[in-house]
């Protein structure tokens, strides 16, 4: 029973949401990037566990959701009043520090 | 591994990742959601097929479920059409991501690929007394205290997402008073009291983006939704006249037969 597709998959999914975190300019985008890189590596933990017949992948993968769920909720919550502040939800616009 | 899980997998996989490139090229920030929900419903499937059924549910409920409604949500907030400028702030940025994005994939892929895994045990085992079962004697034996610790990180972002988006009230709330005093104060510098106009109706067209015609037979552009007139969606009132017209005259030309039936009748 051969399951290294799977990581790979998880692999070149991962890579996707990289270049998406690094390319896009709108932060909303940037932050379903990193979603697509959690979730990629919640594939490989899955597919991990069933390699060796553990359920501990499994608890790893299901408290990775939960901490995802947690950071989407303050990470939106910044977007949004970043956006109240300068009208903008693109990430080169916030560079109060730079000047 | 049986061959229904094969073909499951050579079907999904490639379309998932079809699918998570719409992330890198969708101009508009709802498609790039519309495609994230596709790919999670991907790893859903991937999660069920994989012996985690347990994990295929939560992750249609939390992510498809709750995640990507958030996202949309917020996408609603900050103006659905607030597409990102494409001009490039530090030169090269976007072949330098490219490089290392590919690079990154090259390079775990190939480690992946060389690597000689252990021949799969497979979950059969562990999930003889069902997979939530085994899961939840796991997780409440193994990892107690990184379940109390989840708990209290869920609860300080519930709490800390409600306090950065709290807004202050700072000026007085404005009540049905005060805007009515408001609107008498602004008569001399050219203020209404009135409320704005309905949008047009005419005989072929009553929709939201016609303007209305005042007594003088001028068009009112404030009375069109002050979206549509940002959007530019707008109709002219000209061209809705001009239609008008020509049904006036089609009428006309139609009702004339009629008249001279007797006419033809005589012929």
């Amino acid at each position: 029973m051969e399951l290294t597709h799977y990581v790979v998959l998880s692999c070149i999914l991962f890579s996707v949401g990289a270049a998406t975190v690094l390319l896009r300019r709108n932060a909303i985008i940037v932050f379903m990037g990193v979603e697509l890189m959690l979730n990629a590596t919640n594939l490989a933990f899955v597919t991990f566990g069933r390699m060796h017949g553990d359920l501990s992948g499994q608890v790893i993968a299901f408290f990775v959701m939960v901490v995802a769920a947690a950071e989407v909720v303050v990470g939106l919550a910044i977007i949004i009043a970043i956006f109240r502040a300068r009208r903008s939800v693109s990430v080169d616009d916030v560079d109060l520090l730079k000047s | 591994m049986s061959p229904g899980e094969d073909v499951l997998f050579w079907v999904l996989a490639p379309l998932m990742v079809l699918v998570s490139f719409g992330l890198l090229v969708a101009r508009k920030a709802v498609h790039v959601a519309i495609c994230m929900v596709f790919v999670m419903i991907g790893f859903a499937v991937l999660y069920i097929a994989l012996e985690a059924p347990f994990l295929g549910v939560v992750q249609i409920v939390v992510y498809t479920g709750a995640v990507m409604m958030l996202f949309l949500f917020v996408l609603m907030l900050v103006g659905v059409d607030a597409s990102s400028s494409l001009v490039e702030t530090i030169r090269g940025q976007r072949w330098i991501g490219v490089i290392l994005a590919l690079g990154l994939g090259v390079i775990l892929s190939g480690v992946v690929v060389q690597t000689v895994f252990p021949p799969a045990v497979g979950l059969a085992e562990a999930n003889s007394v069902t997979n939530p079962v085994g899961l939840a004697r796991v997780l409440m034996s193994d990892y107690v205290l990184a379940m109390e610790v989840v708990g209290i990180v869920l609860i300080t972002a519930a709490v800390s997402a409600l306090v950065l988006t709290h807004k202050r009230r700072l000026t007085p709330a404005r009540g049905q008073k005060e805007i009515a005093d408001a609107k008498v104060a602004a008569l001399p510098q050219g203020g209404r009291l009135t409320p704005l106009a309905a949008p047009g109706v005419y005989a072929q067209n009553n929709a939201m983006d016609t303007p209305a015609l005042d007594p003088q037979g001028r068009p009112i552009a404030e009375s069109v939704s002050r979206v549509l007139r940002i959007r530019g969606q707008q109709r002219e009132a000209t061209d809705v006249l001009l239609g008008e017209h020509g049904l006036v005259e089609r009428t006309s030309t139609v009702a004339e037969p009629e008249g001279s039936a007797p006419d033809e009748e005589e012929r």
